[in-house]
């Protein structure tokens, strides 16, 4: 009764939760129809008996609802963090484990945030998704954790990001990629 | 992702648990002693050995001693105790309230619990006349462990922490990983690390994973 529910609330985001959701949804209607059947027996056929019985299932009803309620609620903050934290398209890897509701949801705030940007900072807008961290420089100094190939820097000049090599770029070109494990901040 | 998520906070300690709270939810999923006080029919397969049979419409007998969680407990209760009545579980009554007031620090919250504090506050909801007793024992087993909890998370920097979190429940834990993160943010604010960019950690986490479930 409910027990599947305790893998899906210690398993977070990776869990397949197409296969744990429907198994909670059908126990919830088999828990409603027979509920909706003792209460008509308690009404006509008058067994109040039934009723501590009702209560019983009504109980896990409202337990099974929260648990999933709280479980769907909890991915969209993690996936809200992902706008913030890895930025505005996010891998394919990452959009696999999301269902179409999700990635919806998550267009939909995207879209929510640009607009509240482009309104601030007068004409060009203020991106408030960048400098996180107090910038103390113009320039940084960057080591790549692995190959991403060509980088367009300024005015069309490029670098090639190859693994271990390191560059001295603009900050604000680089801030993104940092975020996303591809290169690394390196302090001097 | 710590930085931009912020996870729906316990309610547990306050008068109602937090709906959404995945901390609540997994607290109120420990049981509780209970004794039916009418029997509930067509409910005795959950419970094999205590069922009436057949001739009672497959009931759980009242007078029944079971083990059920907080949650459903909690359902069912009420100050007339017409389903059911609720017995402490023994860490909240007198005997272990002696034990803690001796020394608090020596207990394994963690064992008992582990959501010592969090079920302990939610456990006031039965009415038991021992309710004063119970918060008092709460709120000062508390205090008897909170300083050494606190020295400890703003001195442990860079080691290996589990000796010192083993015996603390999930809410002294939290406390703990708190003063953790001050204490690692400052010393990285001391050594000019405040500035630089780092990796999301939900990235670095994925990474270790490797999206396996995509195998599947």
């Amino acid at each position: 009764m409910g027990n599947g529910l305790e893998r899906r609330k210690n398993g977070g985001r990776e869990i397949d939760q197409e296969d744990g959701l429907r198994q909670v949804l059908e126990e919830m209607k088999a828990l409603y129809e027979q509920n909706q059947s003792d209460v008509n027996e308690a009404k006509s056929g008058g067994r109040g008996d039934l009723i501590p019985t009702i209560k019983f299932r009504h109980c896990s009803l409202l337990r099974n609802r929260r648990c999933t309620v709280a479980y769907l609620y909890d991915r969209l903050l993690r996936i809200r963090a992902l706008r913030w934290e890895y930025g505005s398209v996010l891998p394919n890897a990452l959009r696999f484990h999301m269902s179409a509701e999700e990635m919806e949801w998550f267009n939909h705030y995207k879209k929510s945030l640009a607009t509240y940007m482009r309104s601030l900072g007068g004409d060009e807008g203020l991106d408030i998704t960048q400098d996180m961290k107090p910038p103390k420089s113009l320039y940084i100094e960057v080591r790549c954790l692995k190959d991403y190939g060509e980088f367009e820097v300024d005015d069309g000049t490029s670098v090639l990001l190859k693994k271990n090599s390191q560059h001295f770029l603009p900050r604000w070109k680089c801030e993104q990629l940092i975020r996303q494990g591809i290169l690394e901040h390196v302090l001097s | 992702m710590s930085e931009a998520y912020f996870r729906v906070e316990s309610g547990a300690l306050g008068p109602e648990e937090n709906f959404l709270s995945l901390d609540d939810i997994l607290m109120s999923h420990e049981k509780l002693p209970v004794r039916t006080e009418t029997p509930i029919p067509r409910l005795g397969t959950f419970f094999l050995d205590r069922s009436g049979g057949a001739e009672s419409d497959n009931a759980i007998p009242e007078g029944s001693k079971l083990e059920l969680p907080l949650w459903l407990a909690k359902g069912l209760f009420d100050n007339k105790r017409r389903i059911l009545s609720v017995e402490l579980p023994k860490i909240y009554q007198e005997g272990w309230r002696t034990v803690f007031s001796a020394d608090a620090n020596v207990v394994d919250l963690h064992k008992m619990g582990p959501h010592f504090y969090g079920f302990g506050s939610q456990l006031l909801h039965f009415d038991s006349p021992e309710n004063a007793d119970i918060s008092q024992s709460l709120l000062q087993t508390f205090i008897g462990r909170f300083r050494r909890i606190m020295d400890s998370s703003q001195n442990a920097y860079n080691e290996d922490t589990s000796a010192l979190v083993a015996r603390l429940d999930e809410m002294e834990r939290g406390l703990f990983q708190t003063g953790q993160k001050g204490l690692n943010d400052f010393q990285g604010w001391e050594k000019g690390q405040a500035s630089q960019i780092t990796a999301s950690s939900l990235v670095q986490n994925y990474k270790k994973r490797k999206f396996t479930d995509m195998e599947d």
